[in-house]
């Protein structure tokens, strides 16, 4: 008994040190509970269906946030990965009739495959040549769609595909939880060596290259990254929605992605998922007025960019967060020395 | 079949060069990759209508009023939004995407998601080698030309030219040479609306025009402005032109594959960018850090 006591406080202890310490990581805690613990209130399919999408979308987010936050590669045509896992996985399913959890990760590897077909001949490119080059290629992808109708579905898309589950709560729970995970995920991925390197490629690609990084390598891999991270919410979506249409390649899609991640603020991870959390809330709040829908929501994004040029989260965490001078960790701003080498802070 | 493809690529090339030599200018001197162009061009067609139908004026005033108001507009928002952003590159993307939205819904609270017509300057057709081409036609491509004329007489001849050339080679140079750069800025996003608003009042009349009306431009504007290489405005013509064949070859020659003009003259631009990463004109600026 005592060992598991021990190791409890033990975990606690790690728990007050490590997450407690610090705001943004208290709000991303608090954030996960609560929505886990959701269901417990309401389970209202309407409440739940908002929430679903906004997670979905919130993991989209989260992946071009990780090639083009992190790595400077920035995709304009980040559609792509979706369309072409939403694609895959409609027509696995309904095809040959796989099942739900075998068609999201075959979609998923479709849409590494995209990312390694559109990584390839955009590395010769940079800055805002790739990101217009690729702004191409879910359009071509969209005209090949309409070419083949048979197989698409052309303008109405593949409907009819299985549901994720049979109960709303558990597609809930199922979508959160991926959700989270890959969050995670990507959150380690971008503090992990891997993610220095990508950080190093954004800020300085021949600097980078110059100190033996193989920035081909690093910079592939940011695209089929992306592109699975991307696939997984592609994949959600289609057995959510249950319909693969050419909406989920088109241009609005992208731009909707770069307006989430950018307002949340980029190179965190967490800023894309806060901010399609925000927006996609903010959109259906806004249903009861559904002819200034657009139009406000296009306005609360200028001005709040305005005045927060890096977006939400960098803001509220620069605000709330202070960085040690000397070991360079986080630390609230009511502090007066570093919590851990007790350096004066400012 | 071949004078109908050279007479329409001519004039769809025309619109497209008006639009890409703009958005290559703003973003030769500022940086800027303004997603909003192309909204700019939606919105002087739109605001003919409002001139001509509402107030009652004449065409021809309503038109040059247009212009004038869109290039005001354009002016105005890139004091307001555009410049406070300029240092932070991506959040100026969202910034100008925020800024077509906003330009988009109001066309579509203004005037319903109907498609409208607006009338043409001057009616009536004649035969070019038996194909039938609208006086209106002509009157975009012979404006078109002599637009472009004075661009580049603007940019070539007169010491405001020099200036923004100098600030798009190397904006720190320029302003300690005495050059006032955000002046110049704004004088040049002035230009690039005001280009904007004439090719959209140009083609007006050839088209219907929807609150989604800017969307294709867009895309085509952007492929144009990387074909022919950033910055470049030889580029943005060639490239202008070379995608405006494509296009309305797809649709002469593939009558049923219209939809597919888009997906081809993209893939006309990813083929050249592959085998020249900085387009055909390239300027190779010098990395910023």
């Amino acid at each position: 008994m005592s060992i598991i006591s021990a190791y409890i406080r033990r975990g606690y202890r790690g728990f007050r040190g490590e997450v407690l310490v610090l705001p943004s990581r208290t709000i991303v805690v608090l954030f996960c509970l609560t929505l886990f613990l959701l269901p417990l209130i309401t389970t209202h399919p309407y409440y739940l269906r908002i929430l679903i999408m906004a997670s979905i979308f919130a993991l989209f987010a989260a992946s071009w946030d990780l090639l083009s936050g992190f790595t400077g590669q920035i995709s304009f045509g980040h559609a792509l990965f979706f369309g072409v896992a939403a694609y895959t996985s409609a027509l696995l399913n309904l095809n040959i009739g796989l099942p739900t959890w075998l068609t999201i990760p075959l979609g998923a590897l479709a849409a590494v495959l995209a990312g390694l077909v559109i990584g390839v001949p955009c590395l010769r490119l940079r800055g805002a040549y790739l990101a217009l080059a690729t702004l191409a290629f879910p359009l071509i992808l969209t005209g090949i769609v309409f070419v083949i109708p048979d197989i698409t579905g052309g303008e109405l898309g593949v409907s009819g595909i299985d549901r994720l589950s049979g109960s709303r709560v558990i597609e809930y729970y199922i979508v959160i939880a991926l959700m989270v995970t890959l969050g995670f995920v990507m959150w380690k991925i971008a503090d992990s060596k891997t993610g220095i390197i990508f950080h190093a490629i954004r800020e300085d690609e021949l600097t980078a290259r110059a100190s033996g990084i193989n920035t081909t390598k690093y910079k592939l891999l940011a695209f089929c990254l992306s592109g699975l991270f991307a696939g997984v919410a592609g994949g959600l979506y289609v057995h959510f929605m249950r319909i693969a249409g050419p909406s989920t390649l088109e241009l609005i899609l992208s731009f909707q992605v770069i307006i989430w991640a950018i307002f949340g603020g980029i190179a965190t991870i967490y800023g894309p998922i806060a901010g399609a959390f925000i927006l996609v809330l903010l959109m259906e709040f806004l249903t009861v007025k559904p002819e200034i829908r657009m139009l406000v929501f296009a306005i609360v994004v200028l001005l709040l960019l305005l005045f927060m040029p890096q977006g939400l989260t960098t803001w509220v965490r620069d605000k709330t967060e202070k960085v040690c001078p000397r070991c360079k960790l986080r630390n609230i701003a009511t502090r007066k020395s570093c919590r851990v080498c007790t350096a004066d802070l400012d | 079949m071949v004078e109908r493809i050279i007479i329409h690529g001519l004039i769809d090339g025309g619109v497209y060069a008006l639009l890409a030599v703009g958005f290559t200018l703003i973003f030769g001197v500022a940086r800027i990759i303004n997603l909003a162009h192309t909204a700019f061009y939606m919105l002087a067609a739109y605001l003919i209508l409002t001139f001509a139908n509402s107030l009652g004026l004449p065409l021809v005033s309503s038109v040059i009023l247009s212009i004038i108001a869109v290039t005001i507009m354009g002016v105005f928002s890139y004091k307001l939004v555009i410049d406070p952003v300029r240092g932070h590159e991506t959040t100026i993307l969202i910034v100008t995407i925020a800024l077509a939205i906003i330009i988009q819904e109001a066309m579509l609270m203004e005037y319903g998601g109907g498609f409208q017509r607006v009338p043409s300057l001057i009616s009536g057709y004649t035969k070019i080698l038996g194909t039938k081409v609208l006086y209106q036609q002509i009157l975009t491509f012979g404006v078109v030309l002599f637009i472009l004329l004075g661009t580049w007489a603007l940019l070539m001849k007169t010491r405001l030219g020099i200036a923004i050339r100098s600030t798009a080679q190397d904006r720190e140079v320029a302003n300690l040479m005495g050059i006032n750069v955000t002046r110049t800025g704004m004088i040049t996003m002035a230009i690039s609306v005001t280009l904007a608003a004439i090719a959209g009042a140009l083609v007006a009349p050839l088209q219907v025009l929807g609150p989604h009306m800017w969307m294709h431009p867009l895309v085509m504007v952007l492929a144009v402005v990387v074909l022919g290489g950033l910055g470049s405005i030889k580029g943005s013509l060639l490239g202008a032109f070379v995608l405006g064949f494509a296009e309305t070859m797809v649709v002469v020659l593939v009558p049923t594959g219209a939809f597919l003009k888009g997906a081809v003259a993209l893939g006309v631009m990813l083929v050249v960018i592959l085998i020249r990463p900085e387009g055909l004109f390239g300027v190779s600026f010098e990395e910023e850090r």
